[in-house]
């Protein structure tokens, strides 16, 4: 970064300073000239004063072009419109969030900044936490204290929200900006309320994509990875939820964005269930602090999954049957009424399934995803169809699973764990019922399956 | 390559015509996206390009045959694609959100049907404009990129004088409007007339009656899609 960015030391705003709104509005972001507020004028006199800085939105390296606000690189993602005397480059991957190009510059504040408030005492929470959890929350509170990295390694269901609350309200009081970054929308709408009610008096903000409010100078974020881009050095805490999930670990530009969306001391905390090689090479040979969490917050072991073979699925599909395996434990869950989830593969496995049971289902693409999902929670419906949307981070009490195919290439070792980890998550009723359907045991179901038994043995030990 | 719309990589087959074929063309689509594009067929409406039953002319057409004034002007309008919601998000990504490199995704269409329909005649592609400052919002005109696709003369014979947003207004409102279009330069050459959308046909007319009063022999207009 170039020097002139460097923070001048002003004194912070206070609320009632005309300029407060619109610097907390834009402070640490990167953003285009339509996303800011403001009049012709207004931006011209800010931009005189030095207090909006342009910053062009793609340079041209020896290389090819750079989006200075997702980082891009690759030529085929940049689009060219012809215009004369030169075309005008445009970055076609983040283009979702308005058009960067080389006509189109980004602004940052250069003004005063604003300063969160110090709230003492803000956890409203009172639950307790196991032996398990309260060494972990003090590694975290630490970490977050002495600004460090750490990896947080904790099985499904062993609390991990509930673990992070001791380091935050260390933070909060301090008056730290914390961001909360997890790769799905659904689990920022789960996560917000559950921050909401342990700390009430927090400004919290939601970003994912579609979500209407965005509250200026929040003191805590909790955003889809994607929606950091538009940050820059802006988080003393940063706390990257199930870093090992898709796309996080497969799209580098949201590695790119976390790593710019914090400060360059800040405290960045992973969390995974399941961390993929390179995460648990790092926290071998110790080149990241980990800490390993075992049990689960009830202190019951994680229900090992078992298998049953179904071959021929796809044949047995297209004919408007279900396999004998899968509906006799379809009937046999009605029949005790017990709530299940199925997973499948793909949308139109998903479909197909919803089709021959009559069970609701939800994809990705669904519109209606958030109010089925909804209606499954609060019981309306005892089960339901769905593909890996739901995977990681939701919680719903009492469940068993069911994973259809479950040696398709979508379920990875991890997303089995995962998916096996959403049983059973009721300290009133321990132990879900996990079943994989598969034609054939893949690598993945018996890595599963081993990953799952090596934590409940350690959970044992200790 | 990487699919224009859903980025899938594409992996050509290697076949003894493409082997030796360096610079051959390339596939801006992958097979999905490809299919999913809503190309019109069948019978349609002969003067509106509309879909219909047996091929009949459209109640739309019909009423704009007894137009006081713009009914005469244009003669006919062809359009490759239909508006399904695969269409609208496209358009969305292209037009609103700018990402002018989709109108990539309509060479192939839009050459087509332009083969089947216009091949015999020779005519002279008039964009439809778009207002200066819409314009430079975008960066690009879209009729005129469409235009581009077909690699044929083009003369920018008409500027927009007024500035409404005709993607908000109700039928009704569209079919009073006054004419949005002023002349730059006469055409004595049949024309063809490129936009993106024809909906009620309103800009379509107002643009042929202009370019017809000032001398032009003929008027035909060519749409991306027909709603």
């Amino acid at each position: 970064m170039n020097p002139q960015t460097k923070k001048t030391p002003m004194s912070p705003l206070t609320p009632e300073d005309p300029l407060y709104s619109i610097a907390s509005f834009c402070e640490a972001q990167l953003l285009l000239r339509q996303e800011l507020p403001l009049t012709d004028k207004n931006f011209e006199e800010l931009q005189l004063m030095n207090y909006l800085q342009e910053t062009p939105g793609i340079e041209e390296s020896f290389t090819g072009y750079v989006c200075k606000r997702c980082g891009n690189r690759k030529n085929h993602w940049f689009g060219k419109i012809p215009q004369k005397p030169s075309p005008i480059v445009y970055c076609r991957k983040c283009i979702e969030m308005g058009r960067v190009s080389s006509f189109e510059a980004l602004y940052r504040w250069t003004g005063p900044q604003t300063q969160s408030p110090r709230i003492e005492n803000p956890c409203h929470w009172d639950g307790r936490l196991t032996k398990f959890q309260r060494n972990c929350s003090q590694r975290i509170l630490e970490a977050m204290t002495t600004r460090e990295p750490l990896l947080v390694w904790a099985v499904c269901g062993a609390g991990k929200t509930e673990m992070l609350f001791e380091g935050l309200t260390a933070a909060i009081s301090r008056g730290d900006r914390i961001c909360l970054a997890t790769p799905r929308a659904d689990v920022v709408r789960e996560l917000v309320p559950r921050f909401h009610r342990a700390f009430p008096e927090v400004t919290i903000s939601a970003l994912y994509g579609g979500s209407e409010e965005k509250m200026e100078g929040a003191q805590f974020i909790i955003a889809t990875t994607h929606q950091l881009l538009r940050y820059e050095e802006a988080f003393d805490v940063m706390i990257i939820d199930e870093v090992d999930a898709f796309p996080y670990h497969a799209d580098q530009s949201l590695s790119f964005a976390s790593e710019r969306a914090r400060k360059p001391s800040s405290s960045l905390v992973y969390l995974t269930a399941t961390p993929r090689k390179w995460l648990k090479w790092k926290a071998k040979l110790k080149l990241i602090p980990t800490v390993f969490v075992p049990a689960r917050y009830h202190g019951y072991p994680l229900p090992t999954p078992r298998f049953v073979s179904t071959y021929r699925l796809s044949k047995t599909l297209e004919k408007d049957i279900l396999p004998p395996s899968i509906r006799s434990w379809i009937q046999g869950k009605t029949k005790q009424q017990r709530r299940f989830l199925l997973f499948t593969p793909t949308i139109e496995i998903a479909h197909k399934l919803a089709k021959i049971t009559k069970i609701e289902c939800v994809d990705a693409k669904d519109p209606d995803r958030i109010d089925k999902i909804n209606r499954y929670r609060n019981g309306e419906r005892n089960a339901l169809i769905t593909t890996t949307i739901l995977e990681r981070g939701v919680t719903f009490p009492s469940i068993d699973v069911a994973v259809i195919d479950a040696g398709h290439k979508v379920f990875d070792e991890a997303a089995l764990v995962q998916i096996a980890g959403r049983a059973g998550r009721n300290a009133d009723d321990p132990d879900g019922d996990v079943i994989f359907f598969h034609q054939g045991r893949t690598n993945a179901i018996i890595g599963a399956k081993k990953m799952i038994s090596m934590m409940n043995r350690l959970a044992r030990r200790k | 390559m990487f699919c224009l719309w859903c980025h899938e990589e594409i992996i050509p087959d290697i076949t003894w015509k493409n082997v030796f074929q360096f610079f051959g063309k390339d596939r801006k689509l992958c097979e999905d996206c490809q299919q999913k594009l809503p190309y019109i067929e069948g019978p349609v409406c002969p003067t509106c390009s509309k879909p219909t039953e047996h091929g009949e002319v459209c109640r739309d057409c019909r009423t704009w045959t007894s137009h006081p004034t713009l009914g005469e002007s244009l003669i006919q309008n062809v359009s490759v694609f239909s508006y399904t919601p695969f269409m609208k998000d496209i358009m969305a990504k292209w037009k609103y959100r700018g990402d002018y490199e989709l109108v990539n995704m309509f060479k192939a269409g839009m050459e087509k049907r332009f083969k089947d329909n216009f091949h015999k005649q020779v005519l002279t592609l008039v964009p439809i404009p778009l207002s200066k400052t819409r314009e430079q919002e975008r960066g690009f005109n879209q009729a005129e990129a469409l235009a581009g696709l077909l690699g044929l003369p083009m003369i920018h014979a008409l500027a927009r004088v007024r500035n409404e947003k005709q993607a908000k207004k109700s039928r009704a409102e569209r079919l009073q409007s006054k004419n949005p279009f002023q002349l730059k330069h006469r055409m004595d050459t049949p024309v063809l007339l490129i936009d993106d959308l024809y909906t009620t046909g309103t800009t379509l007319h107002w643009a042929a009656f202009l370019l017809k009063s000032a001398g032009c022999p003929k008027v035909y207009s060519f749409t991306l899609i027909r709603s």
